[in-house]
């Protein structure tokens, strides 16, 4: 059974489509990515997911995770669901973390709601578990870092502490919308080898937003393109990114091909 | 990689002139519960004397100790002015909170109504409720000023609600589950209070100013309280042949206000860590 379907969903505001018709289902465990540029409606699609879509923005359509009717359900019901089932990566690490929380503190508040759902959750056990995170999401240096406050740490340590928090969870479902977009080159490479690792020693299925369909062919094992809130697209990763049937697919691959030629200074 | 700094926050001189104005009132309204120069009602010294070793601020035209009354209008202009900032606070920042959190409907009406009561001058609210209460005495004044003051505290905590609400990580602890109870008291009032503090500060010295008014209007603290507004009015008909008595609780009041205003800002350079380091 899928751990998260999604059937028809549209997306609109009183006068616009944002979204429109839109299916796809992700199996336990796998590595989804919806490729697509700015403005055609893959991170509204994430947060009609986790219910978190702006209060002008209507749903219409099934989307079902972990069993669970996420269009019309209650606030209470989503809840449950965002801790236990779902939990997001976001692209700027920067604005996603509190800037007058020190890290540590904020890893430990969803551990905390966590062992507090299974019972256990000593001051002693949340610490335990901050530092198993933080050494599974290779955070350098953690006594000083877990005390310092987002501003004071690199851009790559923040992204990493946010990973951290959303593992925190033990969610089924990680959603990482554009996770390396703000990082440079060499960070990029390894927050993405990161979340790979991560994923699949934890068995965590993996929705990956990008508009880089370098890094998407590296992590997704099926691919979604979209265009102006409709899939235009969709696939193995394999396929859909070596041999393209849509036009936009096509010329999408096309420039990524070229740019990669010009950077190794091919003609 | 960047390394961890967490420089100590820069004293800037201005700032310890802040502390210290407010230190002195703050120890001489203390002061002022175990000892003053004279008793209140000790009207043994000669009228309108000016400053001597005997009288250190002269003496009124009934012949009591102004040092002393400039003690006890320390002490009220003090706890007017935190009576006031928390009452003031308080419903200020529930209501703000809950605006910020309400419906469209719910939040344009009650912007609506900080909106008006803002209009309304503080000083008219407060003799509203005077009148209300129909005795003028210390707790009507701390309730009313309270009252006036809690539109401007409502109106900045649902804009600087609403600020931090539109972030990033709100939505973050949201996926993960934070429920509304936890974003409030974890990450909104810890990201508002930083400037609400200094607002907050504010508010104290306009409550004091206020105060003053009020009981230069003879809508204050009822004798024998002797607030610095009252000293004002008593001192005005001799301004001319006893100009300390209105000098002296002018100056005082000029003081503290300062003094809070400043320290506002030092708090502000201390307790936000992203100034911390600037």
């Amino acid at each position: 059974m899928a751990l998260l379907t999604v059937e028809t969903l549209t997306l609109a505001t009183a006068d616009t489509v944002l979204v429109e018709d839109l299916s796809f289902t992700i199996a336990p465990g796998e590595r989804f990515g919806l490729i697509g540029e700015s403005g055609s409606g893959k991170s509204l699609t994430s947060l009609a997911v986790t219910g978190l879509l702006p209060r002008a923005i209507t749903p219409s359509g099934r989307i079902v995770l972990d069993g669970t009717e996420v269009i019309g359900a209650s606030e209470r019901a989503l809840g449950a669901l965002r801790g236990r089932a779902v939990a997001t990566v976001f692209q700027e690490p920067l604005t996603a973390l509190d800037p007058l929380m020190p890290l540590g503190r904020q890893i430990a508040g969803p551990v905390r709601r966590r062992l507090k759902r299974t019972g256990e959750a000593s001051a002693a056990a949340v610490t335990a578990e901050v530092r198993k995170l933080t050494d599974q999401v290779r955070l350098p240096d953690p006594e000083r870092l877990l005390g310092a406050y987002p501003h004071e740490v690199s851009g790559g340590q923040r992204q990493r502490v946010a990973i951290a928090m959303a593992l925190a969870c033990r969610p089924k479902l990680l959603i990482a919308d554009e996770p390396t977009t703000a990082l440079d080159v060499t960070t990029q490479a390894e927050i993405v080898t990161l979340l790979l690792d991560l994923v699949r020693d934890e068995g965590i299925a993996l929705l990956f937003i990008s508009h880089d369909l370098g890094v998407v062919g590296q992590v997704a094992e099926r691919v979604m393109v979209m265009r102006n809130g409709r899939a235009v697209e969709s696939g193995p990763a394999g396929q859909v990114l070596t041999a393209p049937r849509d036009d936009y697919t096509r010329s999408l691959v096309a420039a990524a091909r070229r740019f990669d030629d010009a950077l190794e200074g091919r003609p | 990689m960047s390394a961890v700094t967490r420089s100590r926050p820069r004293s800037n001189p201005v700032h310890w002139l802040g502390y210290g104005l407010v230190g002195i009132v703050v120890l001489f309204g203390v002061v002022s519960f175990f000892w003053t120069p004279y008793a209140l009602s000790d009207m043994a010294g000669g009228r309108l004397e000016p400053p001597s070793a005997a009288h250190w601020a002269g003496t009124d035209r009934l012949g009591r100790d102004l040092f002393t009354q400039l003690m006890i209008g320390a002490r009220i202009a003090l706890v007017v002015g935190c009576g006031a900032v928390l009452i003031g606070g308080v419903i200020g920042i529930v209501t703000g909170v809950l605006a910020a959190f309400a419906t469209r409907v719910a939040d344009d009406a009650l912007a609506a109504v900080f909106d008006i009561l803002i209009a309304f001058p503080t000083l008219l609210i407060a003799m509203l409720v005077v009148a209300a209460r129909e005795e003028a005495s210390l707790g009507t004044a701390i309730l009313a000023l309270g009252i006036g003051l809690s539109p401007i505290v409502g109106r900045i905590t649902r804009i600087l609600t609403k600020r931090v609400l539109s972030k990033d990580y709100i939505t973050a602890a949201r996926v993960s589950g934070t429920g509304w109870g936890s974003i409030v008291f974890w990450h909104v009032l810890p990201n508002i209070a930083p400037f609400l503090g200094v607002n907050l500060a504010l508010q104290f010295g306009l409550a004091v100013m206020a105060e003053a008014s009020l009981s230069y209007l003879g809508l204050g603290a009822p004798p024998p309280n002797a607030s610095w507004g009252r000293m004002l009015q008593e001192a005005q008909g001799t301004v001319y042949t006893a100009p300390w008595g209105a000098l002296l609780p002018g100056l005082a009041l000029f003081a503290l206000v300062i003094g809070i205003n400043l320290l506002a800002d030092g708090l502000r350079d201390r307790f936000d860590p992203q100034r911390r380091d600037g």
